[in-house]
């Protein structure tokens, strides 16, 4: 089937088999890695991306049904900057070890900041809790997100 | 060890200005991890490259009659079915034992299943197609004939007469006992006031990396080499293994590891479909690709932690602990891994109960037994989970049965703090532990007097917290006496290889890899604190057998301190080396000069003399100017391994507090408190996250993770949704302290931290429970600790 969207700002035209999703789409026909695939069945949030202004998991979408959707990856809101005080937040307090989680992470953590400007421990929890991650044990991604959070809450004039 | 006699310094070679060790910096390289723009094995593409994917038994054991793959070989985009019987003349099969494990026993086990299937989800065809989903589709296309065997899935019979042998060749399900007596047990029995007797039980559980195991060989026939890109832990093995049965020299194989997606001993074996997809890529002659799904890892991962263990205590009323006894039973699998086997968990629970205590007492016996179920191996903290429950646990009810304190029990036993050098009853051997120094640090952390009274106002109201406490030791940075002796090419010792570039910058390649624990932080800190460069000058390579020096990579919490060790004593040469050049350049003496901020010094007044750019333009590029005689030597190369003590011991001593629901059966963590001691720390940061990442790996251990298996072999739970790991919202804050008693066996002093957190933690939760559901007379000796059986334990259901 013929889609047409905006990935990252690019407008993209591609002919996808229906049962295509995704994940798969954003790796395999642009070779957006940065998407990765954890458990292909919506539990782990590693494949989180923005489609419009939702997050969502993009192993549990058609490619199909973004036609006509604007979708940011991890590389579209690294390239832009939109995240480098997150990212920066995560690298002083060492939020990601193996990283595999970590697009997905911060995709959940942006979207929490849009949302919530001053948001508690638990509320960082509770918004991160379908994002599995292995490595950290989450307490240094709750700082991480803790101290960008209150960062970008002082810099507000 | 290389060390020389190290020029007059008037520092130590850690302690020097602008050292880098024991400081918090960040990684390098996160950004790229963080930007999307890693190279995980999964993201990897390589020109002609096919897609395996494995059609696997739905059975548990069963007997292949036919395999007919015509017509799946007619659909579109498929490159190949393959059986294990084709495969068998490409690869050849492996029997996972080792001779210092004496008695242990296993089957050859093939890349690819050829008569017999031993559990559900082992290979029987490969089907290689130009993208997983076509082959996945051709894979519907293969019909495979079987014949179900009886399945041996209780390890609690295994060995029963009436049972069915896994392998007849072997004569019975036994893989392995070890049976261990030192000094009078049944006399202190005898003489003991109290004697505590309890079955302790474990839900076998698996290690969920995030990424999945993946794999990418590229055998070019034309150069006659393998290139096996994987997510692997020890790179040089998987080069051994693979040459060793694919016919090959090593000098044949090449093995890559870029980024890794966790490992936590899941990347550390010789897995069936991986060492088949080499195989393919052999046959086919071209890149072949395979990447686990979730359901695959579920069935074919390591699972580890099976365990059924009798336990025993005697305790006098002042509270000296008399004896330890064990009875431990383990189920494996129906063979044991390769190639580091299925023994060593089993072999470490003998070794590590009763670790941390005074007594000399202790009996104990092991047994594996092979069962239809999938492999069960090393996982992060091999063994210790399982002591460490076992013995804090009878601990704790010693305690209660004589009325004291569960600090106060551990105070009269812990081995004490100046008691060392000093030996265990099980024949392990401590060079330094701190337990009641790391004891005392908990105890203020948790201010553990302010939350006894806490618990009392509580309980009053109806609400049910507990106090764990779990002290624990830990194998770390193991010399040969793990692997090597027992015939395993699994090398203990690491290299470090240290150049400076012609811009004066520091070129670093090491033998330890990278799964996120920091091994490219701590490198680069020690090379830069030693040679006195600055850290984002010095660049390090790791993972790629054909660009670093000859190591065991980064297992058994060895990184830091094997490989560490190593890079300091190359950047301590190379500092040698780059001093006597600039005393030649500078008509001055190695002794007068010193590398301070990325320059040659004065050593006593500090005053600059010569960047190490210009040393360096001037080495490569102008040696004529150079005094006759002199030829630098501006890169270094160094190897380290432990020779005085097998194993490193590290110990510390973990807390929980937390709220059981005695309605609904639902536990709350509410603080996890852990005090370790590894030594010199190199980076306070990463140490402290790798102790709480293990702790969160032992917490899902202590509440949440379990492989069920039907009594027919079927794993019923192997996804996401049904096996339950720790998510952010259930876990709490983890408060980590240390005391630090470094090694003298190395100059480093480093010793290891990966497995700490998750050696302990769910002994400590576990110990938590019994404390709150005290005041019900309900003990609970089982992990996972789910509501049904705490309600179970209440009584309530």
């Amino acid at each position: 089937m013929p889609i047409s969207l905006r990935v990252n700002g690019e407008r993209v035209n591609a002919h996808v088999l229906p049962r295509l999703n995704l994940a798969d789409f954003l790796r395999e026909h642009l070779q957006l890695t940065g998407t990765h695939v954890g458990c292909e069945h919506g539990v782990c949030g590693a494949c989180t991306v923005r489609v419009d202004d939702d997050i969502v998991r993009a192993c549990l979408m058609l490619a199909v049904q973004a036609h006509g959707a604007s979708v940011q990856t991890i590389e579209g809101l690294s390239d832009s900057g939109e995240i480098s005080d997150l990212q920066a937040a995560f690298r002083d307090r060492n939020a990601l070890q193996c990283g595999y989680c970590t697009p997905g992470m911060l995709m959940a953590a942006q979207d929490l900041l849009k949302q919530q400007p001053a948001p508690s421990r638990d509320e960082i929890r509770e918004h991160l809790s379908g994002n599995y991650c292995r490595c950290t044990g989450y307490h240094a991604i709750i700082d991480a997100i803790e101290a960008a959070a209150d960062a970008r809450r002082r810099s507000v004039p | 060890m290389t060390a020389t006699a190290a020029k007059p310094e008037g520092l130590s070679v850690l302690d020097r200005p602008n050292s880098y060790i024991g400081k918090t910096v960040p990684r390098p390289n996160l950004d790229r991890l963080m930007q999307g723009r890693g190279l995980y094995v999964s993201d990897m593409e390589l020109p002609r490259m096919a897609h395996a994917m494995f059609l696997r038994s739905p059975h548990a054991h069963a007997r292949i009659l036919d395999i007919d793959a015509s017509a799946a070989k007619q659909m579109p985009g498929v490159v190949a079915v393959v059986t294990g019987k084709e495969l068998e003349a490409i690869v050849t099969p492996w029997v996972g034992v080792l001779s210092h494990l004496k008695g242990l026993k296993s089957a050859p086990q093939h890349a690819i299943a050829i008569d017999r299937v031993c559990w559900q989800g082992e290979a029987v065809a490969a089907v290689v197609a130009s993208s997983r989903a076509l082959a996945e589709d051709a894979a519907e296309q293969v019909h495979v004939e079987y014949e179900e065997l009886g399945a041996v899935t209780d390890m609690g019979t295994a060995l029963d007469s009436a049972t069915p042998v896994i392998h007849a060749s072997l004569g019975d399900n036994l893989a392995f006992e070890r049976i261990h007596n030192a000094g009078e047990v049944d006399e202190a029995f005898a003489g003991s006031d109290e004697v505590v007797e309890v079955d302790f039980v474990f839900g076998r559980h698996t290690g969920v990396t995030l990424e999945p195991r993946a794999v990418v060989a590229d055998w070019n026939v034309a150069e006659g080499r393998l290139t096996i890109y994987q997510g692997t832990q020890a790179p040089h093995m998987v080069q051994n293994i693979a040459a060793m049965h694919l016919g090959l020299e090593e000098r044949q194989v090449r093995v890559v590891c870029k980024d890794v997606g966790g490992s936590f001993g899941i990347k550390v074996h010789i897995y069936a479909d991986e060492m088949a997809t080499y195989a393919l890529s052999k046959l086919l002659k071209r890149p072949i690709k395979f990447v686990a799904d979730r359901v695959e890892s579920f069935n074919t991962d390591i699972h580890a932690r099976d365990h059924r263990c009798k336990g025993k205590i005697g305790v006098k009323r002042d509270g000296t602990i008399t004896a330890f006894e064990i009875d431990d039973l383990t189920g494996i699998g129906p063979y044991s891994m390769y190639p580091r086997t299925s023994a060593i968990e089993a072999n470490q629970v003998v070794n590590l109960v009763g670790g941390p205590y005074t007594t000399k007492n202790y009996r104990a016996r092991a047994r594996v037994v092979f069962q239809n179920k999938n492999v069960m191996c090393q996982y992060r903290a091999v063994g210790h989970p399982i002591a460490c429950s076992v013995t804090e646990g009878l601990v704790d009810l010693a305690a209660m049965r004589i009325g004291m304190d569960p600090v106060e029990i551990r105070r009269r036993n812990l081995i004490s703090d100046d008691a060392y050098p000093c030996g265990s009853p099980s024949g392990l051997k401590f060079e330094r532990l701190s337990h009641h120094a790391s004891l005392t640090r908990l105890l203020q952390m948790m201010d553990y007097d302010r939350l006894r009274v806490d618990q009392m106002e509580l309980r009053k109201r109806g609400v049910h917290r507990g106090i764990g406490i779990a002290s624990f030791i830990e194998v770390t940075n193991p010399s040969a006496a793990f692997y090597g002796v027992g015939g395993a090419k699994i090398s203990s010792q690491d290299g470090v290889a240290v150049r400076l570039d012609a811009q004066g910058s520091v070129i670093c390649q090491t033998s330890i890899t990278e799964q996120g624990q920091g091994s490219e932080s701590l490198t680069a800190q020690i090379v830069g604190s030693v040679l006195g460069v600055s850290m984002d000058r010095v660049r390090v390579i790791l993972g790629d057998t054909d660009n670093t020096p000859y190591g065991g990579g980064t297992w058994a919490s060895r990184g830091a301190g094997i490989g560490g060790e190593a890079a300091l004593q190359a950047a301590k040469t190379l500092r040698g080396n780059i001093l006597d050049v600039a005393a030649a350049i500078l008509q001055s003496t190695p002794a007068e000069l010193d590398i301070r901020d990325d320059a040659v010094v004065n050593a006593g007044d500090g005053a600059p003399r010569i960047e190490l750019k210009e040393l360096s333009r001037v080495v490569y590029f102008r040696p004529d100017t150079l005094p006759p005689g002199i030829q630098p030597e501006l890169m270094a190369t160094r190897h380290f391994v432990p020779r005085e003590y097998p194993f490193a011991f590290t110990n510390g001593v973990q807390a929980s507090w937390l709220e059981v629901d005695t309605e609904t059966g639902f536990i709350k963590l509410l603080n996890h408190w852990v005090v370790e001691d590894c030594g010199t720390i190199i980076n306070p940061q990463l140490v402290d996250e790798q102790i709480r990442g293990g702790v969160v790996q032992g917490l899902g251990a202590a509440l949440f993770e379990k492989c069920i298996y039907d009594e027919r072999g079927q794993l019923t739970n192997a996804n996401m949704a049904d096996y339950l790991v720790p998510m952010s919202g259930e876990m709490p804050d983890i408060d980590v302290g240390h005391v630090v008693s470094p090694t003298a066996e190395s100059e480093l002093g480093a010793k290891g931290a990966g497995e700490a957190g998750t050696a302990g933690a769910a002994a400590a939760v576990a110990n938590a429970v019994n404390d709150a559901l005290r005041p019900f007379g309900a003990v609970i000796t089982e992990i996972p600790l789910t509501p049904q059986i705490v309600l179970t334990a209440l009584g309530k259901i």
